[in-house]
């Protein structure tokens, strides 16, 4: 049973809808203003419930590492919008001053510590910060999100074995998507391949895992919140597995200058051919599906779900205006924060 | 007082003063105090003394992450070839945060690597791999060659706010050497002077130092005055010292145990030549390991590397080579 009141139920819809909200008008910036974002961009849309429902569970003095799919966390966590927006379009405004962009976005002070842009390598940066936060006995426990692709690495193997071993306070949330790009699942993971959850994968290292439905934030919060109470209590690390549909292609196009960037549709129509699988998808695009739930609930009327989007919207065209009127970099700030 | 005691008791001595000095220090590794009964252990307890895995990944990612979130860490590596075993974390992750970050964050972490232990190791645990890490924008480059130099540069490897790789030689480990007592910090980017003299400069790195002092005394009998230098330290780099040195003798002899094409020498006689060719009586001479990997059997060892008398015949060399500049 959940514990959340609806004030709190209503801040995990709202957060979702503006992640979602945030999420569109990055992939809109492709077509209204080509060339304003470079390189490759992650969205996080699909996984709104999952983020949500993870970092409700979090206190104060807690933190987390995530990986280049990295927008999401840092909206719930109450960093401006402005500030994400400016950084993916690459301004002075952004929050890391243009520096790192949209695949390494970070905001200590809010306890997001960093995303790095290699698969799985932020899994030991957060069970690293696990074991300062150990040392430090102040109950803190850190959050690491990664994908499914992100498992196969040495460094989750690894990572996984040292946090069982010195009982770290750690919750491992894969976002299992079941692409690693355009590889599904079972082509590169011998439990998917076998039939069995990804969070088989716990049992090689005496932690419990569970696999959960990653499109419903009552079920993520009620997970996650357990694996954070074992934590913080000093009994070591989980794995989460939640299962998530991503509901754009894996990332913008990747094309050298001169080749407009945008967003084709994703890979089970792209590659595999298959339109049902995504349809299927979208109709249980986990926004919708929580807003019927309240509703039907009693806790958010159609009135009030009206003006949480139209607040995301407005909130969001803010953050694409004060990207583009943000000025560039001074070219020779470039050189700056090399060295500490 | 100071203390006569071996090159790797100065780099546990420094280690230690700074677990006491400030409790966000940490040292951990494989095979870093197994027992209890360590002297560390026992001085600063199970939190901040760990025997690690096998898992160069998570000992190297944990301390980037542990370091993000407001510890010291000293990763205890043993050899510098098996950072090569988590190279994404070292050169991709610990010095990438704070540039990427703008400098919201930064990642104080030392990365303790024994390297160069020409001794019969064979190929895969010899190499003299600073080079490769010279080339990455964030990361310190630490080559001490006195035990002095060995607890100096350690203090302030672990004040610093950078990662820092700290490369000590495994053929200095048990050289005895006089070493300050307590607090003791060498900064970084001042080269040595080791010996002074006007006709000839050789710079040399790391374990080198010694050979090129050898060389220096042997040379001195044939009444050549040879200034080595030891940079000690490669990032930051003191290129001042060298070009002022150069100015002086007009001949610059480099020597490092690496293998030429990735030394730190080759680095050197690069910005040598293009800031200070004005000076140069001669063409520089490197005196490097040959680019080979190191083979088991000594008189194969012994062909590759730099000696005593390679580095009498590179002085030879660039004192009878013609002025190649008024």
């Amino acid at each position: 049973m959940t514990e959340l009141d609806n004030d709190r139920l209503i801040w995990i819809y709202t957060q979702m809808l503006r992640i979602r909200e945030f999420e569109e008008r990055v992939k809109r910036t492709f077509e209204d203003h080509p060339g304003v974002i470079r390189g490759h961009t992650h969205l996080a849309d699909g996984a709104e419930a999952s983020i949500v429902g993870s970092l409700a569970t979090l206190e104060p003095g807690d933190q987390l590492f995530a990986t280049y799919r990295c927008h999401g966390y840092p909206i719930a966590l109450g960093t401006p919008t402005t500030a994400i927006m400016a950084e993916i379009y690459g301004r002075r405004d952004g929050l890391c001053g243009g520096y790192g962009g949209s695949m390494h976005l970070v905001d200590p002070e809010r306890g997001f510590l960093g995303s790095s842009g290699i698969v799985g390598q932020s899994i030991p940066h957060a069970t690293g910060a696990a074991y300062a936060a150990q040392i430090r006995k102040q109950g803190q426990v850190v959050l690491s999100f990664f994908g499914d692709g992100a498992s196969k690495q040495g460094a989750f193997a690894e990572s996984l074995n040292l946090a069982s071993l010195w009982n770290l306070p750690v919750v491992y949330i894969m976002e299992n998507n079941n692409y690693n790009v355009a590889t599904r699942s079972e082509q590169e993971d011998a439990n998917a391949a076998h039939g069995e959850p990804l969070a088989t994968k716990a049992k090689a290292y005496s932690m419990p895992g569970v696999t959960i439905d990653g499109g419903d934030p009552l079920v993520v919060y009620e997970t996650v919140k357990q694996a954070v109470d074992r934590a913080r209590a000093g009994d070591g690390p989980t794995l989460v597995e939640s299962k998530v549909y991503r509901l754009s292609a894996h990332g913008n196009l990747i094309a050298p200058p001169g080749v407009p960037l945008h967003y084709e549709e994703h890979e089970a129509i792209t590659v595999f051919g298959n339109r049902d699988e995504y349809e299927a998808a979208l109709r249980g695009d986990p926004i919708p599906r929580f807003r019927a739930k309240l509703v039907e609930d009693g806790v958010l009327d159609a009135q009030a779900a009206q003006r949480i989007a139209q607040a995301a919207r407005d909130e969001m065209q803010e953050a694409v205006d004060f990207g583009l009127n943000s000025p560039l970099p001074e070219p020779e700030r470039a050189l700056d924060f090399v060295y500490a | 007082m100071p203390h006569d005691i071996p090159y790797i008791a100065a780099i546990m001595e420094a280690i230690s003063l700074e677990m006491a000095r400030d409790e966000s220090v940490l040292y951990y590794g494989q095979d870093v105090a197994p027992s209890d009964d360590h002297d560390l252990v026992k001085a600063f307890g199970r939190d901040r003394i760990r025997v690690s895995p096998i898992s160069e990944t998570a000992e190297i990612g944990m301390a980037v992450g542990a370091a993000l979130a407001g510890m010291r860490p000293v990763v205890e590596l043993l050899m510098a070839e098996f950072m090569l075993v988590a190279m994404n974390q070292v050169v991709n992750e610990a010095p990438r945060f704070r540039y990427m970050s703008g400098g919201r964050v930064k990642v104080p972490v030392v990365f303790k690597a024994g390297y160069g232990f020409t001794a019969g190791w064979s190929g895969q645990h010899t190499g003299s791999i600073y080079g490769m890490f010279t080339g990455v924008p964030g990361l310190k480059v630490v080559v001490p060659s006195t035990a002095a130099d060995a607890k100096g540069l350690m203090t302030t490897a672990i004040r610093d706010d950078n990662p820092v790789c700290y490369f000590h030689h495994y053929l200095l480990t048990l050289i005895p050497g006089e070493v300050p007592d307590g607090d003791y910090a060498v900064p970084f980017g001042q080269a040595a002077i080791r010996r002074e003299g006007g006709d000839v400069t050789i710079v040399a790195i790391g374990y080198m130092v010694n050979k090129a002092l050898e060389a220096a005394e042997a040379l001195a009998s044939e009444g050549i005055q040879a200034e080595v230098i030891d940079p000690r330290t490669l990032v930051p780099f003191d290129l001042d010292t060298i070009l002022a040195s150069v100015e002086k003798t007009g001949r610059l002899v480099i020597v490092d145990q690496a293998t030429r094409h990735g030394s730190a020498s080759s680095r050197i006689a690069a910005d040598v030549a293009e800031h200070g060719f004005s000076s140069l009586k001669a063409p520089i001479k490197q005196v490097t390991a040959l680019d080979a990997t190191i083979p088991y059997s000594e008189p194969m060892e012994a062909f590759l590397l730099p000696n005593e008398a390679k580095i009498a015949d590179a002085v030879h060399q660039v004192l009878g080579g013609a002025p190649v500049a008024a």
